[in-house]
């Protein structure tokens, strides 16, 4: 096993660089999308408990997982989960932790490429004056909707050239270049999402419909429906957006901590990250997208659009309403932070993979980085290609959401019921720059695992629309022997095609079913190759020993 | 807008600030463990 160099530059870049990590889309696409469907502003009464009783905890179980397995030399979750059981097995759970972030590397890197591309064209003034339908046939055409197997020769040439610029940073190592862009990132990114907040919050009655006002769209963000709170729906929403905002469940937290010393704090560290993320959560990504869009659409347009191609589709045409230079300000800001929130991801995703093959085989940075291009090309490839077919989502459930919850539940396992808590409760507190209050300790020994065992178990078998009484009229219907109703998005109804039954061809031509199967066993293709590459490793390790 | 709106949006928002800040501003307070610690960019400070 190599000895690895590297090391972060300061304490503030590393937070920098851990808040990055966390900082994503989905603070502004997906939060503002989550509140509105889910309670509006009671939305946020559940998404702050989950934060208490599930973010923070497993936060800083992860941060503190991370540097027990730096101490041994460990920097990716294969190995940090091995050092801290004598089970072997625990190894394999870590492949998780370098799995889930390639997969989701390969898609995400493509979705960052549009926004690398909207703002040279936002920059250029190539949106000015463009209505909604031309925004609408302008992206269909940039990724090549519409042509059965989709080849956009402008979308793969940008999708290059922003694998490559991740590589670039990625193969200059963490001080030099992880955490020297994310002081530049993170920076930019609070202020530009400062400037469309202020915009927002500042341009109150537009006049063009009855309800077109930042102020309505505010109000129908936040106001709060207190009745919403009995049901648990809101509740799993509220834990998943926690889950996907913190990044936690991936192992890109654990890299990133496993290069800090046992003397060197977590438990501030992690706070600072995580709140800072939030901070950018609720109140920048609150502020942007549902206020503006229902200041210039209204209320009903937006209740029946709200969703993530609302920031390619939508928005300049929404900037373009503040004359033609704040247009082109606003736009660039606007695709520019997307750039910077996913850029700083993509970069903590592709770290487990250089912590791996740097410790397991020795390679150089570079050479680590140039084979992760490689792979994340091969892996992103089929989601550009057959984007239209479902692959580009099949990716994201697979890898950005179930991968997740298991890898999380697998770790808060391991970590407050194997590892145990004594060890445990000693790996946060030693260093701490903050009393880390007690309560948290039966927190994460029991309320963090039952939270993400609920998660999954819902996950796993969710019935037909997923509401309360539907769970109890599923009992009734399995009880009496008519089977489970399940719901399309269920793990088991995806697994095994329940509702609709397998079906590759369909008049002589191949399903959009096929091409999903197709990605399913490519990427349990890519789990076991590096499930590979654990045991050689392991088997390099036993014969040095 | 209508005042429990405002009031959400006023307690939520000013205590996701306040947590933020105050946690950045504690880790910038807190002076730096003395070396050999887990940075580079102090490596020059005395050792312990």
């Amino acid at each position: 096993m190599a000895k690895s160099t590297e090391a972060w530059g300061s304490r503030v870049g590393l937070i920098l660089a851990m808040a990055g990590n966390a900082v994503g889309l989905g603070n502004f696409l997906r939060f503002p999308v989550q509140a509105v469907q889910n309670g509006g502003g009671t939305f946020i009464i559940p998404y702050l408990v989950s934060f208490l009783l599930m973010g923070i905890p497993l936060l800083w179980v992860e941060w503190a997982m991370g540097r027990f397995g730096g101490r041994f030399g460990d920097h990716s979750t294969p190995f940090i989960l091995d050092n801290m059981t004598k089970r072997r097995f625990w190894k394999y759970f870590g492949v998780f932790g370098i799995f889930t972030n390639m997969g989701v590397m390969a898609y995400y890197t493509y979705i960052e490429s549009w926004t690398l591309t909207y703002t040279l064209k936002s920059l250029k003034g190539d949106f000015l004056g463009v209505n909604l339908d031309q925004l609408d046939t302008y992206f269909n055409n940039y990724v090549d909707l519409g042509s059965g197997i989709n080849f956009p020769v402008w979308a793969l040439l940008a999708f290059l050239i922003t694998l490559t610029i991740n590589i670039y940073i990625l193969s200059r190592g963490l001080s030099a270049g992880i955490e020297k862009v994310a002081k530049i990132a993170m920076p930019l990114l609070i202020g530009f999402g400062a400037f469309l907040a202020i915009m927002s919050w500042t341009t109150g009655s537009t006049g063009r419909c009855d309800d077109c006002s930042t102020f309505i769209g505010l109000n129908f963000l936040w106001e709060p429906d207190f009745s919403s709170l009995a049901n648990p729906k809101i509740w799993l929403a509220a834990a998943g957006q926690i889950f996907f905002t913190l990044s936690v469940g991936m192992g890109t937290i654990h890299c990133y901590s496993s290069y800090l010393s046992q003397r060197d704090d977590i438990a501030l560290n992690a706070m600072s990250a995580g709140w800072m993320n939030g901070f950018v959560e609720i109140v920048l990504g609150s502020a942007v997208v549902i206020p503006i869009a229902v200041g210039y659409l209204g209320l009903d347009w937006v209740v029946d659009n709200a969703g993530f191609m609302m920031a390619f589709k939508t928005m300049p045409f929404l900037f373009d309403q503040w004359g033609s230079i704040m247009a082109v300000i606003a736009g660039v800001a606007w695709f520019g932070l997307l750039f910077f929130a996913g850029i700083t991801s993509s970069l903590a995703m592709g770290t487990p993979w250089m912590g791996f093959v740097q410790d397991e085989f020795g390679w150089t940075k570079n050479k680590s980085a140039i084979l992760l291009g490689i792979a994340i090309l091969i892996m992103g490839l089929p989601t550009i290609l057959f984007f239209e077919k479902g692959v580009f989502d099949e990716y994201d459930y697979w890898t950005g959401t179930v991968s997740l919850v298991i890898f999380a539940l697998a770790e808060v396992i391991l970590f407050a019921w194997v590892f145990g808590m004594d060890k445990g409760w000693k790996e946060i507190t030693d260093g701490a720059d903050m009393r880390v209050p007690r309560i948290y300790r039966p927190i994460i020994k029991y309320v963090t695992p039952l939270f993400i065992g609920i998660i999954f178990l819902t996950s796993l078998f969710k019935p037909l629309n997923g509401e309360l009484s539907d769970w109890s009229t599923a009992f009734n219907s399995f009880t009496s022997g008519q089977g489970w109703p399940w719901a399309n998005d269920s793990i088991i109804n995806q697994i095994f095609h329940i509702n609709t039954g397998v079906q590759w061809m369909a008049d002589g031509a191949l399903t959009n079913m096929f091409y999903i199967d197709m990605s399913r066993f490519f990427l349990l293709a890519c789990f076991f190759g590096l499930v590979a590459m654990v045991k050689i490793a392991s088997n390099k390790r036993k014969k040095a020993a | 807008m209508t005042t429990s709106a405002l009031i959400m949006i006023i307690l939520t928002q000013g205590t996701v600030l306040a947590a933020t800040i105050y946690f950045f501003r504690k880790v910038l307070k807190t002076p730096p463990k003395p070396e050999p610690d887990s940075y580079k960019d102090n490596d020059n400070a005395p050792r312990d």
